[in-house]
């Protein structure tokens, strides 16, 4: 796991929208290298939809994000093919990711995360076979071996038990210490130093003013 | 990075390569080997009617993978991993049309042999329709390719998906098998520039597709 280049994410005025409802608006940080952030709020407030446009692969109904550095998901699905065995359904990940990038150093790293997440055991295991708290830490460790300065997390902690919640905890905290971004949706408590909070409820318009709002360039 | 995509591909469609996707095929000689059964053993009336048959069991045999070339990518989140990756949409659907069409198109050629042999085709119609499932399965492939993607994000997709194919096929059906009809190797010609055509669209309108689908 080699240290992340310096990266930034910025969300400037934020506002998305789900059908003809408007989930929030006029959301706005700044996160730097080293900087962690735990977005909470309740069911349906659009944590996983912030987390998405953060990440690019939708776009907001108004405002912009600025991403410098690599960005990694991690969410409910893990992208590793159900059919085949765990060690194989993350050699592809590895393998492409030592195709784009050859700084990373995919069998060592790769390795490293596997075994520090506890999944060597489950290497043969069919995908399909694997619990959701195995599943998510197959997840991150695919993430881990990217080398992605910007961590975009969504529940990374739901399905995990005690012990899985400190490794993962103490992995999110290390990528932070070492100059990474994390920007954390979760329910649970987070215990990483410095960690800001985001509550994604201050951002719900007061009444619903979807229809009005000025509709993005 | 396209061959670890194709290879990964591969590995999901390739007939018996532990995906299991060698439907198609076995669909494909099944049909010819029912039709003697259906129409009765008469050798000249077979072998006027047997291309056409092996042309419509390929058609049929085309929508057969159309359930799992795109939906479960999605749902998975592969697509969504690779994008993060900077890898574009297009190139996803480029290197599956490829898997798609190297796990369908050329065991279907060869299984146009047993088919023929089934049917009592004689050389020059066998030579015809190898040439016509040659340069056509490409565009059945890109056809197949599309709606899959158009349909992955509906809850009935795959039903819809076969209905869809059987329309946009039919070009590809009359040039293809009205070659054999009339003995004519100048109706592949157009079997050849339909499937052209359809290849050069189909990796930008399934990629298109695939980003319209994270919209919903």
């Amino acid at each position: 796991m080699q240290a992340p280049a310096s990266s930034t994410l910025c969300a400037n005025a934020l506002a998305c929208r789900r059908g003809d409802r408007l989930l929030f608006r006029a959301l706005s940080f700044e996160l730097t290298g080293g900087e962690a952030l735990h977005v909470t709020g309740a069911n349906g407030t659009g944590k996983t939809t912030l987390i998405r446009v953060l990440a690019g692969l939708t776009t907001p109904y108004a405002g912009d994000v600025v991403r410098e550095g690599m960005v990694g998901l991690l969410d409910e699905r893990p992208a590793l093919d159900p059919d085949r065995p765990l060690g194989k359904a993350l050699a592809f990940w590895t393998h492409i990711d030592e195709r784009i990038d050859a700084r990373i150093d995919g069998g060592h790293d790769a390795a490293q995360a596997q075994r520090a997440l506890g999944l060597e055991p489950l290497m043969e295991v069919p995908v399909r076979y694997l619990s959701t708290g195995q599943r998510k830490r197959a997840g991150l460790a695919a993430l881990i071996g990217r080398g992605a300065g910007i961590w975009l997390l969504d529940e990374p902690l739901s399905g995990l038990d005690a012990a899985a919640i400190e490794q993962v905890t103490a992995l999110i905290a290390g990528h932070v210490s070492g100059g990474g971004i994390a920007l954390i949706a979760s329910h649970q408590a987070l215990e990483i130093d410095g960690l800001r909070s985001l509550e994604l409820g201050d951002y719900v318009p007061s009444k619903r003013t979807g229809h009005t709002e000025s509709a993005p360039a | 990075m396209i061959a670890a995509l194709l290879r990964r591909d591969l590995g999901k469609f390739f007939p018996f390569a532990g995906g299991g996707a060698a439907l198609p095929v076995v669909f494909f000689v099944a049909v010819a080997m029912l039709y003697p059964f259906a129409v009765g053993p008469d050798a000249n009336l077979l072998s006027r009617t047997g291309g056409g048959v092996v042309w419509i069991a390929a058609l049929l045999a085309a929508i057969l993978p159309l359930e799992k070339l795109v939906a479960e990518d999605i749902e998975i989140g592969t697509f969504d991993q690779l994008r993060l990756r900077g890898i574009t949409e297009e190139t996803m659907m480029a290197v599956r049309l490829l898997a798609h069409w190297l796990s369908f198109g050329p065991p279907l050629v060869l299984a146009a042999f047993p088919a023929a042999a089934l049917l009592n085709l004689d050389g020059p119609t066998l030579h015809l329709l190898l040439i016509g499932l040659l340069v056509g399965t490409p565009g059945l492939a890109a056809i197949g390719l599309m709606i899959a993607a158009l349909t992955a994000s509906l809850r009935a997709g795959a039903a819809l998906s076969g209905l869809l194919l059987v329309p946009l096929a039919l070009p590809i059906l009359i040039f293809g098998a009205g070659a054999l009809a009339r003995q004519d190797a100048a109706s592949l010609g157009f079997v050849a520039a339909i499937s052209l055509l359809l290849v050069a669209i189909a990796p930008f309108a399934a990629g298109a597709a695939i980003r319209a689908a994270r919209e919903v």
